[in-house]
């Protein structure tokens, strides 16, 4: 049965789907679009480097994005720079040093469009047990420090002097979204990863009343914009990355009317 | 003296290599209410922070075996893309059963906003709720920094004396830190002049007669207090009207009034 290429295509979205809901909502509260952006602009060079150590491509992704999550948290520590002057250094530096180190390797060729735009339709058996196995791992560590992360997210310094270590928290986040940023590449690819985790978030808000509801909502959202995506990709013959992220965007407009009309007839 | 819970010495705190305060040394009994006045950036809040340790600051700081501190921040921004009702930031780092909740809600006078969400609720609603949540942990100590942050007037004298009422109902010491000797003044037993370092401190009357005071805060401020001093005797409502203590109604926990005076 997962012989289909179409089944593994929506069996491996749904999972990402699955992980991106509450990550997202994460980074939708404590305004980090830009940071998933720029993490996932370092995947290239995790491509280069997984070739040059002979190790699956997704390995050297998880390496040099966790790599470049650690570095974030302790320049922003240094406050030298504002966040989004260091997230523009690098995240367009890692995708430069991506693109060169790709073009220096020997022996290597890389389908770029593949990890830029997505190729969840490519998804093989062991792509659906790296998802459904680094997702699970996502999940499961979420689940354990969801309380004192949300209590970081809300006021930092209030959860310190109850006993949090916010810096923990900030680094066991980060490298939490460097593995969702991992096993998320095959299916929207760098450039459309950050819109697969804040879209769906972002369109539910409206519905929400408690920040967990809010995480699983997201993740139906997510859900519901894999299938459609996919179902259009196949219907229209267009690229599946790119026509899931605007099945998101078409729930997103479609939920915020819905949101406003409900408000709407409330105040009427 | 007995019941000291917590004693500073000497403590001094640097940041960005900036000293920010120095030579800072008080300390807070149970049942005492002490109050660090400065202006706008006089480091108050840094003595705060690095009391509940998140700062590092050198000096002595000596808390009571087992003290247990229950801290209002000074700000608290919630982004408004987090929903987030009254009940579930009362639980931000504890677990508490709705009962309980319920009862610290009605402590603080702001029963049934448990299911609100945090976003709608007016500025000393918000500051309740922030109360409310330092009173779950039963503290010995209360820190509260700026505590009637966007909250008008009438609203913040009623805060201040709900603090007072806590104090004695719970008797556990107050630490409240204030840009502004005439609201604290009648619920404080000691204040404390910072600009750096102490300019004065003792009882509110004599830090008000100080001239210390007076050049940090200008000869008008110390006027000022004069006709503030009345405050004592009687309690306004919302609408600004003068109610007698013997008739008029108690500010108690759950009283509508006690509330509703913060929505003017």
């Amino acid at each position: 049965m997962l012989d289909d290429f179409a089944l593994r295509a929506l069996l491996g979205g749904l999972g990402v789907a699955l992980v991106a809901g509450p990550l997202g909502s994460f980074i939708v509260w404590r305004r980090m679009a830009y940071f998933g952006d720029a993490l996932a602009h370092s995947a290239l060079l995790g491509v280069a480097l997984g070739f040059v150590m002979a190790i699956e491509p997704q390995w050297g992704i998880l390496a040099s994005v966790s790599l470049l999550a650690v570095v974030f948290v302790f320049l922003q520590e240094q406050r030298r720079f504002a966040a989004d002057t260091l997230l523009g250094l690098l995240a367009h530096g890692s995708l430069a040093l991506g693109l060169v180190a790709i073009a220096l390797v020997e022996g290597l060729r890389v389908d770029l469009m593949a990890y830029l735009f997505g190729d969840i339709l490519a998804i093989d058996l062991a792509d659906l047990g790296m998802i459904y196995g680094g997702g699970a791992l996502v999940l499961g560590v979420l689940a354990v420090i969801w309380r004192p992360l949300l209590a970081v997210t809300i006021n930092s310094e209030l959860a310190q002097a109850e006993g949090i270590n916010p810096l923990a928290m900030r680094l066991a986040f980060t490298l939490l979204l460097a593995v969702t940023i991992a096993i998320a590449i095959r299916v929207v690819g760098v450039l459309l990863i950050t819109a697969l985790l804040i879209i769906p978030a972002a369109a539910v808000r409206a519905f929400a009343a408690t920040p967990e509801r809010m995480a699983v909502y997201a993740s139906l959202a997510g859900a519901a914009s894999i299938s459609a995506g996919l179902e259009g990709a196949f219907v229209y013959d267009t690229p599946a990355g790119p026509s899931i992220v605007v099945a998101a965007l078409i729930l997103f407009i479609a939920v915020q009317g819905a949101a406003a009309l409900i408000h709407y007839s409330d105040h009427s | 003296m007995t019941g000291i819970l917590i004693s500073v010495n000497d403590l001094s705190v640097t940041l960005g290599g900036r000293r920010v305060v120095h030579d800072i040394s008080f300390d807070v009994s149970s049942g005492e209410v002490v109050s660090l006045i400065g202006p706008n950036g006089a480091g108050k809040t840094s003595i705060v922070r690095a009391l509940l340790g998140v700062v590092p600051a050198t000096g002595d700081i000596d808390k009571k075996p087992g003290l247990t501190i229950g801290y209002v921040p000074q700000r608290l921004h919630v982004e408004p893309t987090l929903p987030l009702t009254v009940a579930r930031l009362l639980c931000l780092t504890r677990q508490y059963d709705e009962g309980t909740m319920a009862a610290a809600m009605a402590e603080v006078g702001a029963p049934g906003l448990l299911s609100r969400q945090v976003h709608d609720l007016s500025g000393g609603e918000f500051q309740r709720v922030l109360l409310a949540r330092a009173l779950l942990g039963k503290p010995d100590l209360l820190i509260l920094d700026e505590p009637t942050q966007g909250v008008d007037f009438t609203g913040q004298s009623e805060l201040y004396r709900l603090i007072g009422r806590i104090r004695e109902t719970r008797g556990c010491g107050v630490l409240l830190i204030s840009h502004d000797l005439h609201v604290v003044m009648a619920q404080t037993d000691k204040v404390i002049c910072i600009n750096h370092h102490i300019c004065c401190q003792g009882k509110p009357e004599s830090v008000a007669a100080d001239p210390a005071y007076a050049a940090l805060f200008g000869a008008r401020e110390r006027d000022a207090l004069a006709v503030f001093r009345h405050h004592h005797t009687h309690a306004h409502d919302a609408a600004g009207d003068v109610l007698e203590n013997k008739t008029g109604p108690e500010f108690g926990p759950g009283s509508k009034t006690g509330s509703g005076a913060d929505h003017a």
